[in-house]
This record gives structure tokens, C-alpha cells and sequence, in this order.
């Protein structure tokens, strides 16, 4: 049997299906950022940049883009009807405060213990890539992740025992969303919730380092 | 009567000395350019300079560092492919990488009067090493200490001769919270607006935190 990792937008997609209305959320750079793009309009969800914006809407109109309103990734965005705006110090505050309902980033790797690794490959790599996500880690009251199951490269597995890169931090995940599958972090470690239609418990199993379960 | 406009840039920026600490508020926006620009005018040199982001091969962030002005830079994200990257590989910058909010709320509480806080961001990472932890409530915590600078280079939309600011929509990022943590806060604004007009409601930035503003139209 054959199977078909999703793609990017579907793991955006798909995240966007289990985020209620109420909820206020911060999106972090990469996958995560277009999981916006997937909550119906219908649907009031919040969403917060780190910069200070908060209720941040999808990208205006390329004759409408103001350049004095940017997200955390920098791209114009445009402010949704409610929204406002708050200096870094009090964005932080949200962010670290336990005012997030949810926080989606991406990463380099999980582990089984909720360990999250997305700011460096290397100790000594000149690319040091904190941003907020150290912060927004410890800070919102859920960390999901949204990732690739295995790396582009040679297809290592990022859903790991222990971590190998450099964490951002400790025991902070509670739900990975990969293109192959839906896992939760729980005591025991890994607990599968859903896989892609095609995948197979073994194929699951082979393609992570950490010991899968299932019930 | 207090009236904290000056007429231009080298005003603006007169007296800053060697080995001063730059605050420069910024993020995607909301950077003073022209304050920038003029800061490797006015030539102070063995600088520490603390931005949010390390910035990339062109911009304010990179133009202060290819000046070879900035010894030290401290700031939450370095790309690899940057002046800043580039300048920290050769060995020709020091580096402290912040996380971001407790970059904010370390700025903040130099401006607070705030000695030192804990906080569980970065407490189980490579940046506590060597650092004074404490479980608190259950959670490992990092010693933060506060983080005062000599000058702030700050952007606003609108200002007064008293110096109270507004900042345009995301603008603001680290303007309020930059001002109030340096020595001398030092201001462009885009628009110069009498006293009293801006709503009382409506200041972003108090002018208390405020020393020099320079009128820098788009």
C-alpha cells in the first residue's frame, strides 16, 4: 500500500481543524505561519505576533499593504476589527504570562519527553535562531508542533527519544502534527492519534527513532 | 519652558562616547534609520549595541556593524547570512544571544528599577550554562538581570516638545520599553505635533522617558 506524506498547507490545515473559536494563538515562523489561512472566518480565533499585534489578519492587498504593520516573520499582514497593538515588553508578557491558549511552532525535533529542539543544529553554529521561542515554550498553557516526520537529508527521524540539537525546551510539547501523523505527548511518551490514509503502524514505527504507542 | 526638539541629527546624537551601550528599538519597522545612520557619523566606537535581530547584509543593524564600530552585540537572532553572522564567525564580534521576551523584560526592568527576576525561559538550554538556576514552584528558573543602556535610538509617529510619543501600529515594538530603560532617550518622529494635541489617552511613549526628539519627516 502506498501513501502520501501531506504537504505543508495540508499540516497547517489540518492543525486549523482542531483550533476552537475562543482560543487565542500565537503562530510561529514556517508551517505554523499558515495555519491562519485555514481558520474559517466564521471562526473567531486570535491571533497574536510576538511584535505586539494582536488579532493579526491574512496578508492585505498588494495596494493595501501598510508597512507600519508587519508580523513576527516580518510579512505584511493586515489587523482583524477588535485588534490592537502593545509594546514588546507586555507582548512578552502575554506570551510568557500563560494568556496564550495555544502556541504553534515549528522544530527540529521532538522528544518523547516533550523536549523541543528549533534554534540551532550545532552548539557552535553562527546561526543562533532563539527569537521568541524559548519564550513561548515555557509561556503558553499548550505547545504544539508542527513539523516534517523524518529530515530532508537522509531521512533521520525527528521524533526522537532525546533530543540531538540544542533545546529550546524542556518537557513542553504536547501534540506533534507531522506529514505522516498526529501524535501526543503524553506520560508514556509518544501515543498515536491519527496517521495519513496508506501509513502503517511499522512504516510509523520505522520512520521514528522514539517507540511509538497506540493505545 | 521644556522643549526637547533639536534642529537636526548631529544634535541629536552629540556626546555619545566610546563604549556606550545602544539601545535600537526595531522589528520589520519602527527602527530610527536616520538616528542609526548617524550613530557611525558621529563615530563613538567600542560599542554594545542591543537590537532585537542581528539584521542581514543590508539595513541599520548591518550598516552599525560593518562600521566596525560595535564590539559587542546582544540581540535574540542571528542569521548565519549576515553582517552579523559573518563578523561573529570571524571573531570580530562578541555575542550574547537573548531570548526575545526576556531580552523585553530585561530592558524593562532596568528601566523598572527591577535588580533581577527569574523567569523558565531558556533555564533548561545551552544559554544557562554556567548561570545561577533555582526551581521555583516546581520549574527550573534562570537568573535574569536587567539590561540598562547608555542611549536609545527610538522611532515615533508623533511627538511633542515634551517628548510624548505615539508609534504607528506595530511600530511600537521595542520603542516604550527601549526609552525607558536608557540613560538618554533620544527620538525621530515622523510628524511634530503641538503640545495638548495628542489625546492624554493616546501616548504611547510619556515624554518622562523621553531627552532629545529630532524631526525626521518621512
Amino acid at each position: 500500500m502506498t501513501f502520501r506524506p501531506l504537504d505543508r498547507a495540508a499540516i497547517a490545515a489540518r492543525i486549523a481543524q482542531d483550533i476552537p473559536e475562543g482560543w487565542f494563538v500565537n503562530l510561529g515562523i514556517g508551517i505554523p505561519t499558515g495555519v491562519s489561512d485555514y481558520v474559517p472566518n466564521d471562526r473567531e480565533v486570535i491571533f497574536h505576533s510576538e511584535n505586539g499585534v494582536i488579532g493579526a489578519g491574512p496578508a492585505p492587498a498588494p495596494d493595501k499593504i501598510d508597512p507600519y504593520l508587519v508580523n513576527a516573520g516580518t510579512q505584511h499582514i493586515t489587523l482583524r476589527t477588535g485588534g490592537s497593538f502593545v509594546h514588546h515588553a507586555d507582548s512578552f508578557a502575554i506570551a510568557r504570562g500563560g494568556h496564550l491558549d495555544l502556541c504553534v511552532l515549528g522544530a527540529f525535533e521532538v522528544a518523547e519527553s516533550g523536549d523541543i529542539a528549533n534554534w540551532a543544529r550545532a552548539p557552535d553554529e553562527p546561526v543562533k535562531q532563539v527569537g521568541g521561542a524559548m519564550d513561548l515554550a515555557i509561556g503558553a498553557k499548550r505547545l504544539w508542533v508542527a513539523m516534517e516526520h523524518t529530515t530532508k537529508g537522509n531521512g533521520g527521524s525527528r521524533i526522537r527519544k532525546l533530543c540531538s540539537y540544542p533545546l529550546t525546551a524542556k518537557g513542553v510539547v504536547r501534540r506533534v502534527y507531522t506529514d505522516l501523523a498526529v501524535l501526543e505527548v503524553t506520560p508514556r511518551g509518544f501515543l498515536v492519534v491519527e496517521m495519513i490514509p496508506g501509513m502503517t503502524r511499522e512504516g510509523l514505527q520505522e520512520r521514528s527513532e522514539a517507540e511509538l504507542h497506540w493505545s | 519652558m521644556i522643549d526637547k526638539f533639536v534642529p537636526d541629527v548631529a544634535a541629536a546624537l552629540a556626546g555619545i562616547a566610546d563604549g556606550s551601550v545602544i539601545l535600537l528599538p526595531g522589528f520589520g519597522n519602527g527602527m530610527a534609520e536616520t538616528l542609526a545612520a548617524g550613530l557611525i557619523a558621529q563615530g563613538a566606537r567600542n560599542l554594545t549595541l542591543v537590537a532585537n535581530s542581528g539584521g542581514r547584509d543590508t539595513g541599520p543593524v548591518a550598516d552599525i556593524l560593518a562600521s566596525g564600530h560595535v564590539a559587542r552585540l546582544i540581540c535574540s537572532f542571528v542569521r548565519a547570512d549576515s553582517v552579523a553572522g559573518r563578523l561573529f564567525g570571524a571573531a570580530k564580534l562578541e555575542l550574547e544571544i537573548v531570548p526575545q521576551g526576556t531580552l523585553a523584560e530585561r530592558l524593562r526592568a532596568a528601566g523598572a528599577g527591577i535588580s533581577a527576576f527569574y523567569t523558565p525561559t531558556g533555564a533548561d538550554t545551552l544559554l544557562a550554562e554556567g548561570r545561577e538556576t533555582r526551581i521555583i514552584d516546581g520549574r527550573n528558573c534562570l537568573l535574569e538581570y536587567p539590561l540598562p543602556g547608555d542611549v536609545a535610538l527610538c522611532d515615533a509617529w508623533e511627538a511633542d516638545r515634551w517628548g510624548n510619543l505615539t508609534h504607528r501600529q506595530s511600530a511600537r515594538n521595542f520603542n516604550p520599553v527601549m526609552a525607558m530603560a536608557a540613560k538618554m532617550t533620544i527620538v525621530q518622529t515622523r510628524h511634530v505635533i503641538a503640545l495638548g494635541d495628542i489625546p492624554p489617552e493616546n501616548v504611547h511613549t510619556p515624554g518622562v522617558f523621553v531627552h532629545r526628539v529630532v524631526h525626521v519627516p518621512a
